[in-house]
């Protein structure tokens, strides 16, 4: 307790303490609140059934009315608990009611019938957590074959965009040819062609490939990234030109100081393109939206933006859904935390 | 082995070499010395494969090599700053070259083993360049030149990142290597003591023109201008510029102002600018007293002196002169002392600083 | 890898000097060239031809036609008095968005980094918890928020516990905006935040010092020391959310839809709209509607390198 207090009021340095270091940790504890809460919301709403996301006012744990079986009785009956009367405290199972009284009977000796007022009765709610709500879209949903398809093609162009992307960078950044700086020029300037611009004439031209309805169509428009291109190419300004000249008196091809000496020197930089790449890839949305249109080629957020529309009722598959498409990021984030907001905050694009 | 002939370098219409001809023999060690941008490591790259030739033809066992790419040359190159690649071990540095030319696995391991035996390197096989001392890096980048079994060796400024004292160290095992390799070397450097302790023959380098090709103490005594006069030997030389009065017989005589005249060999025309050069370590203390009517000899006081226990400087102000003394010296600040310039010690120089004739 | 290095080889030996660098750039460049390039040219060509074909060479030139009935209104304040109404819906809809989304994000970016850029313990936690959201689909941010603002979702349940009666949040005009606006900046801030902080931390720590020998009070240590010299990257955020704010559309579209009527409907919706989700594809109109979108990007874009170059 007074570990979390010590930090709770760290102070900044050796500066005397005033009012801003208790309003900025008023703001940020709000803060934590606002951004987490909606996320811990529906990890918790992910678990209820269909009958316990009904209820109002929502409960955060899925409480559910608890069944019990009872000798003699086909299924389960509800189990109620009295709270008046004669059988006060007593947990009894509900038969039937009929008008404001019900029927009831005790599960482990199933004796005579017992009549006893509604408004004495309380349903007994347990816990339970509906996996069913996760193994269904398993199996009645093709959720699977959709999270497949978000794999494949945020592997594929993940590292389609690292190789094309560094070569190109390496040829920018270690090579003096004529032409270079127009090169560089005209990457620049596509940073001012967003794909959103482009969208029709890109629908055309994977017509056209014959590339609608194809995870090949997601993958190549984004391969080639200005950012990617600009990232690397200012890191591999940074290795010395000497290694490269070793390399080649070391008889090395081209092709080999790319790959065995600027590529696994680049890591760092190439680590953070790859997070932005796996970032833009699993998230992306408008384009594959364009260019897929049967389902079975959906990706997770097309499956989810449809499942929406057909499943509006069906908010605990819609939430389990949600919840399996966040999952695999957030996993990646508790991990490599640390290098992704810095590598972000060194990178400064998105 | 190696022969430049009219090699020069121009990047457009600056012309930064030229030309540069020498011959280089086989098992030759040879020290390209010179003043920081004389050209000297462009002349190396050059010589690599790893600039062009503008002018000239490089021939290396008597084919023309200007063409030749960097890796097929058969030669491999020390670089100043080592150029380690440093997301590979000792091991992975030295094989590179090696794997790069599909060189069977087993010889390869063999001549990495017998190169880091060489060099005391069996430890450090397994680690990172980061994971070295300096003096440990400098060796796995001879190791990773010695295991490609190169032509010719050649050295770029290898141990200017050093301290003093592993660079001597450095030194001496370079040389060793070279009498046990007897392969031929080439060794750029801009420490002229390095030159001299080193090298076979030394080519002196300045403004991308050679000065003076030759052995070490030919230089040292034989110097064909006062460039190379001055550039080698250390303390360095002095120089006192003149007049020349009579020139006659293999000797001339000229005047400095405010000293007189001093004799030297050589043969210069009578009335022309012309300067001549003593060492310090030549310089002598006239013996008792004499008078400034005599030849080559002057007065000056001691402005500083510096004792080093065995052997001790000083320095005169008007003429401005160090003399080296053997052994410790009793001359005090301010002294005036007399001092003798013999004269088969002095170089006689033109003005444009080249070394006179001898006239014989 | 090795499949590419006997080309490479063969190329090698046919290029001199750096012109192998050219091999280099190619799968690259010719991405950019078709992905990119050739699609402005086509984006061109169909905004000056009508019809719904998809191939340019089925396509009748319309000349302007295009730009005129875009931009036809009769009282250009209203955008119901206009020929295509929808798209100068979007127009306003999408300035009325920047200007709100990227003001108040940009100064809760500042606020949020200010806040953590002091040392401490939780410093790490909290950075993170603010980051999160980035990372998440659009379709995700979008559903998260669906859910928590339902009828019967959780903030009404908390309103009512609070004695306030519920609403249907995204059933109406203006608070359905609201929330667009507020989600967006939800998930996005955190990325911003994160450029503000390093800019913060760069910031060298004896000019506090300084400040505090001077016996600065807070306020004035904020105007007159944090943010002179935050001001480079506080410009970089700005124009980065400026460029990405007009662009808006996947988050507030699984949101709302657009809706109610056309009152969170903005310009790349209309584009997507316009070209891919009517019975009749405008292919013509949405292109056009591209190039003006892209006139404003071009703006801010150079506007952008303007603002990073100092910076090296």
């Amino acid at each position: 307790m007074s570990r979390l207090a010590t930090m709770l009021t760290a102070r900044r340095g050796r500066l005397a303490r005033d009012w801003t270091d208790w309003a900025s940790l008023a703001y940020l504890l709000l803060g934590v609140l606002v951004m987490f809460l909606p996320v811990v919301w529906l990890f918790a709403s992910s678990l209820k059934t269909d009958q316990a996301l009904n209820a109002f006012p929502p409960t955060l744990l899925p409480w559910q009315p608890a069944q019990v079986a009872v000798p003699g009785h086909a299924g389960t009956l509800p189990l109620m608990r009295v709270t008046a009367g004669r059988f006060a405290g007593e947990r009894l199972a509900e038969l039937r009611h009929i008008g404001l009284v019900a029927q009831l009977l005790d599960p482990a000796r199933p004796g005579p019938v017992l009549h006893i007022p509604v408004r004495d009765l309380k349903p007994v709610l347990h816990l339970h957590a509906s996996w069913s709500n996760f193994t269904d879209l398993v199996r009645r949903f093709n959720f699977l074959g959709y999270f497949w398809n978000s794999v494949l093609i945020t592997t594929l162009a993940t590292l389609i965009t690292l190789l094309i992307n560094s070569m190109a960078a390496f040829a920018l950044s270690k090579y003096r040819f004529a032409g270079r700086d127009a090169v560089f020029g005209l990457m620049l300037a596509t940073l001012m062609v967003p794909p959103t611009i482009v969208l029709v004439p890109n629908f055309l031209i994977a017509a056209r490939l014959d590339l609608v309805n194809s995870l090949w169509g997601v993958i190549w428009p984004g391969v080639a990234t200005p950012t990617g291109v600009f990232l690397l190419r200012q890191y591999m300004l940074t290795i010395p030109d000497d290694l490269i000249e070793a390399a080649r008196m070391d008889n090395a091809s081209e092709w080999r100081i790319y790959w065995r000496i600027v590529l696994p020197l680049s890591t760092p930089a190439l680590g953070v393109l790859a997070i932005f790449s796996v970032m833009w890839r699993w998230n992306d949305f408008l384009w594959p939206m364009v260019v897929l249109n049967r389902s079975s080629a959906f990706t997770l957020p097309l499956a989810l933006f449809s499942f929406q529309g057909d499943l509006q009722t069906q908010w605990h598959y819609l939430l389990a859904m949600t919840v399996l498409t966040l999952l695999p990021v957030t996993v990646i984030f508790l991990f490599l935390q640390r290098s992704i907001t810095q590598g972000i905050a060194s990178a400064g694009v998105k | 082995m190696l022969r430049l002939q009219g090699v020069g370098k121009s990047y457009g219409t600056v012309s930064v070499m030229r030309d540069v001809t020498f011959d280089v023999a086989a098992g030759e060690f040879i020290v390209f010395v010179g003043p920081s941008g004389c050209g000297k490591s462009t002349l190396l790259r050059m010589i690599c494969g790893l600039e062009t030739v503008t002018t000239g033809r490089i021939e290396i066992d008597g084919k023309l090599a200007n063409d030749t790419p960097a890796a097929s040359r058969g030669l491999a190159l020390v670089f100043q700053s080592y150029a380690l690649y440093p997301h590979m071990t000792v091991r992975q540095n030295m094989a590179f070259g090696l794997e790069n030319l599909r060189t069977p696995k087993a010889e390869i391991e063999q001549r990495v083993a017998e190169a880091a035996r060489m060099l005391r390197l069996e430890n450090l096989l397994a680690r990172r360049p980061t994971q070295l001392s300096g003096g440990q890096r400098q060796r796995v980048a001879i190791g990773r030149a010695i295991v490609r079994e190169p032509r010719i060796f050649l050295f770029d400024e290898p141990l200017s990142n050093l301290d003093a004292e592993l660079r001597v160290e450095m030194r001496a095992e370079i040389a060793q290597l070279h009498r046990r390799l007897a392969t031929t070397m080439i060794y750029v450097t801009h420490d002229q003591v390095e030159a001299m302790t080193m090298a076979d023959r030394i080519v002196v380098l300045r403004s991308g023109e050679v000065e003076q090709v030759g052995a070490p103490l030919d230089l040292y005594n034989n110097p064909a201008n006062r460039f190379v006069a001055g550039f080698i030997g250390s303390p360095r030389m002095n120089f006192l510029d003149g007049r020349v009065t009579a020139s006659a017989g293999g000797w001339t005589t000229i005047e400095v102002a405010g000293v007189g005249a001093i004799r030297a060999r050589g043969m210069l025309p009578v009335g022309s600018q012309a300067s001549i050069g003593i060492r310090p370590e030549h310089v002598q203390p006239a013996p008792g007293e004499t008078t400034g009517a005599a030849v080559n000899l002057l007065r000056g006081q001691a402005a500083s002196i510096e004792q080093l226990g065995a052997s001790s400087f000083v320095r005169l102000a008007s003429p401005a002169l160090n003399l080296q003394i053997q052994g410790q010296t009793q001359v005090r600040f301010g002294d005036e002392i007399a001092i003798f310039l013999p004269p088969d010690r002095l170089h006689l120089f033109d003005a444009e600083g080249v070394i006179a004739p001898s006239g014989e | 890898m090795n499949l590419l290095e006997a080309p490479m080889r063969l190329a090698q030996k046919h290029l001199r000097g750096g012109r192998i660098g050219w091999v280099f750039v190619t799968p690259n460049l010719s991405v950019f060239g078709l992905f990119t390039f050739l699609p402005i040219v086509i984006d061109l060509i169909y905004a000056v031809t009508g019809g719904n074909q998809l191939f340019p060479a089925q396509r009748p030139y319309v000349g302007t036609a295009n730009f005129q009935a875009l931009l036809a209104c009769r009282n250009y304040l209203d955008p119901n008095t206009c020929t295509r109404d929808l798209f100068w819906h979007g127009i306003y809809n999408t300035a009325e968005f920047v200007v709100l989304q990227v003001g108040f994000m940009v100064g809760l970016s500042l606020a949020t980094a200010l806040a953590l850029n002091r040392p401490g313990r939780a410093r790490g936690f909290f950075r993170a918890v603010f980051f999160y959201p980035v990372l998440l689909s659009p379709v995700v941010v979008a559903l998260i928020w669906k859910w928590v603002l339902q009828r019967y979702g959780v903030l009404n349940a908390g309103l009512g516990a609070l004695g306030l009666a519920p609403h249907d949040w995204l059933l109406n005009s203006s608070t359905a905006f609201f929330w667009s606006v507020f989600v967006s900046i939800w998930a996005h801030m955190g990325f911003y935040t994160l450029i503000l902080l390093a800019g913060l931390q760069a910031i060298p720590r004896d000019v506090y010092e300084a400040a505090a020998m001077d016996a600065t009070p807070p306020w004035r240590r904020f105007r007159r020391v944090t943010l002179p010299l935050l001001m480079p990257s506080l410009l970089v955020v700005l124009v980065l959310a400026l460029i990405r704010a007009v662009q808006i559309f996947d988050e507030v579209y699984v949101l709302t839809g657009g809706g109610p009527g056309t009152s969170t409907t903005f310009l790349v919706q209309f584009i997507y709209q316009t070209g891919f989700a009517q019975q009749v594809r405008e292919y013509g109109m949405a292109a056009a509607a591209s190039l003006l979108l892209a006139a404003v990007l071009m703006a801010l874009t150079v506007l952008q390198l303007r603002v990073t170059r100092p910076r090296k």
